[in-house]
């Protein structure tokens, strides 16, 4: 009996792993087979065309615009704030709090980003439906992650290349700058590496802010896609699978180029730190 | 060149310090209000989404009761009952638990405890990214894939429903669920399996009376971390919901999630209409925070 009930869990855990990956893999298949006739030249690098046949030139550089905009702004603040709560801050209430609203902003879907975005960005402050609405946006959505990859890398900077920069005059200011930073930048890299990865994948919080115009934005005030926006609209719009799995390829092969690199880098911090 | 004299050197170094000084405290300022910023971004998200989603309840005289037990969305007629996309969320999200949660468990189980070496090298990083891949692209799958098949199988007239979101949400959950699982079970210390198996337990008596229990605090988070975002999804869901405005009563009901009555109406909607959609995040939201609450205790516990 107690064979039997062994065999069983044996059975479905085998099973499990195999149904897991079996779906996984149909997944990522699928979006290959299908959009793959799409990929050529002129598909990724030729404009738009409404009447079909055009490439996602456009909506690729709405999607760089994005990721450069707002890992412009996030990077910075994310950066000092991790030096802050990590450096300078003494635990106690004060960094309860900024840790609590950290990960809060975590935890919050990305079409409640989208209603802030549209009601604050669009709105508020009359960007109207814009690139760079969408990016303030999204810069709000990578802080977190930011200021959590920077803490991470921060804290395995070893407590004696502080002390040794101090022990030599150098004030904390500098000791940031020339010592902590200098050591702790693959972890940091690789958070910022992420964080194009969360961007890449956005689409609720950008269609509520960015809009829907196929063109070629003219600055980074005008209306726009993205890819995954495209993706997301040719499907729902014209039921155009191909085109949708197409552009789905494009932003796996970047999703994996992303998280190679990332690897890489963590990798290479892992070395520097055990030497 | 003059030779600076002795007081000179000493009102410049002065000086100097001084800089110094002014720059340690003004940076370290600076870095506080960094800090800050994610504080008042939160306030900021959470005070204009529901002043603006209070207001026709405080302002214009809606029943927030009716908002919520309401059965009838007309916009155009002034009716904003959201009672069906509440059900839709909370069928669509237990059902994809139902299905994700134990396929996700025992797919960590098996990676961290019974795979070889080698295989769970290869299967756990192209797991983790996967979980990275938009979710978009889950939905064009769910439509292209799971819908039809659900068409042709059931006899459906409208192959998205209920059970289209409930499988797309679950394949969604998969990969955030297995990679923070396995991490959890492979944290538990190998003494604890050594001293099971040496009193006789088998294999699986360990995993599961053993590892699983003492992994249980970093199970449930993954749980709830693939509950965060199976309830928070929207374009994928969009894509394959149907989007019809009943009270769901069955798994083959054509469905419209919280989610994705925001997504679909905010492109035009105005007015108290438009109010209307921030209250519908309001509900979605407080649902959020309960979780992160959830999470939150679950993570002290785990502490401890």
């Amino acid at each position: 009996m107690r064979h039997f009930k062994d065999n069983l869990l044996y059975g479905l855990l085998w099973l499990s792993a195999f149904l897991s990956v079996a779906v996984l893999v149909m997944i990522v298949g699928f979006i290959f087979y299908k959009g793959f006739g799409l990929i050529s030249f002129d598909f990724i690098f030729g404009d738009y065309s409404p009447t079909g046949g055009g490439g996602i030139w456009p909506m690729i550089i709405t999607t760089i615009y994005t990721i450069g905009i707002s890992l412009i702004i996030a990077t910075p603040i994310g950066i000092l704030a991790a030096v802050y709560l990590q450096e300078y801050a003494k635990q106690g209430r004060l960094v309860k709090v900024i840790r609590f609203a950290t990960e809060s902003l975590t935890g919050i879907p990305s079409i409640i980003y989208g209603l802030f975005g549209a009601v604050f960005f669009v709105t508020t402050l009359r960007l109207g439906m814009s690139i760079i609405a969408a990016s303030l946006t999204l810069t709000i959505i990578v802080l977190p992650v930011i200021i959590r990859t920077t803490e991470e890398a921060l804290k395995t900077v070893p407590a004696a290349y502080r002390e040794g920069s101090l022990a030599l005059g150098n004030t904390k200011l500098q000791t940031l700058y020339k010592v902590i930073l200098p050591s702790a930048m693959p972890g940091i890299l690789s958070g910022i590496i992420l964080s194009i990865g969360r961007i890449v994948g956005e689409s609720a919080a950008i269609f509520l802010t960015a809009g829907t115009v196929a063109a070629m934005p003219e600055s980074i005030f005008s209306s726009a896609r993205t890819l995954t926006v495209h993706s997301y609209l040719v499907t729902q719009e014209a039921g155009d699978i191909e085109l949708a799995a197409a552009i789905g390829i494009v932003l796996i092969v970047l999703i994996l180029a992303i998280n190679l690199s990332a690897t890489f880098i963590s990798k290479k911090l892992n070395k520097a730190t055990n030497k | 060149m003059s030779i600076p004299t002795t007081n000179d050197q000493s009102v410049k170094m002065d000086k100097a310090n001084k800089r110094k000084y002014l720059l340690e405290k003004v940076s370290s300022k600076v870095f506080l209000i960094c800090a800050l910023l994610s504080v008042l971004t939160l306030l900021l998200i959470i005070g204009f989404v529901f002043y603006k989603g209070a207001h026709p309840f405080v302002a214009g005289g809606y029943s927030f009761t009716d908002f919520l037990l309401g059965t009838d969305w007309v916009p155009s007629e002034d009716k904003f009952g959201i009672l069906p996309m509440i059900v839709a969320s909370i069928y669509a999200t237990i059902g994809a638990l139902i299905i994700g949660v134990p396929i996700g468990l025992f797919t960590a189980i098996f990676l961290a405890e019974i795979a070889s070496k080698r295989a769970a090298k290869i299967i756990s990083p192209a797991i983790q990214l996967l979980a990275g891949i938009p979710s978009v692209l889950y939905g064009v799958f769910g439509l292209a894939i799971i819908v039809p098949f659900l068409q042709n199988t059931l006899g459906l007239v409208k192959g998205q429903s209920l059970i289209a979101v409930i499988l797309v949400l679950a394949i969604m959950m998969l990969p955030t669920i297995v990679t923070v699982a396995e991490t959890a079970i492979r944290a538990v210390p190998k003494t604890y399996r050594e001293g099971s198996l040496a009193l006789g337990v088998s294999q699986i008596g360990t995993i599961f009376r053993v590892v699983v229990p003492a992994a249980k605090s970093g199970i449930l988070t993954a749980i709830v971390l693939g509950l965060g975002r199976a309830i928070g999804e929207t374009m994928a869901v969009i894509l394959v919901a149907g989007n019809s405005l009943i009270l769901p009563t069955s798994l083959t009901d054509s469905i419209r999630p919280l989610t994705t009555n925001i997504a679909l109406e905010m492109g035009y909607a105005a007015g108290t209409h438009q109010e209307m959609l921030f209250a519908t995040g309001i509900v979605l939201f407080s649902f959020i925070l309960i979780l992160n609450f959830v999470l939150a205790k679950i993570s002290a516990k785990g502490g401890n």
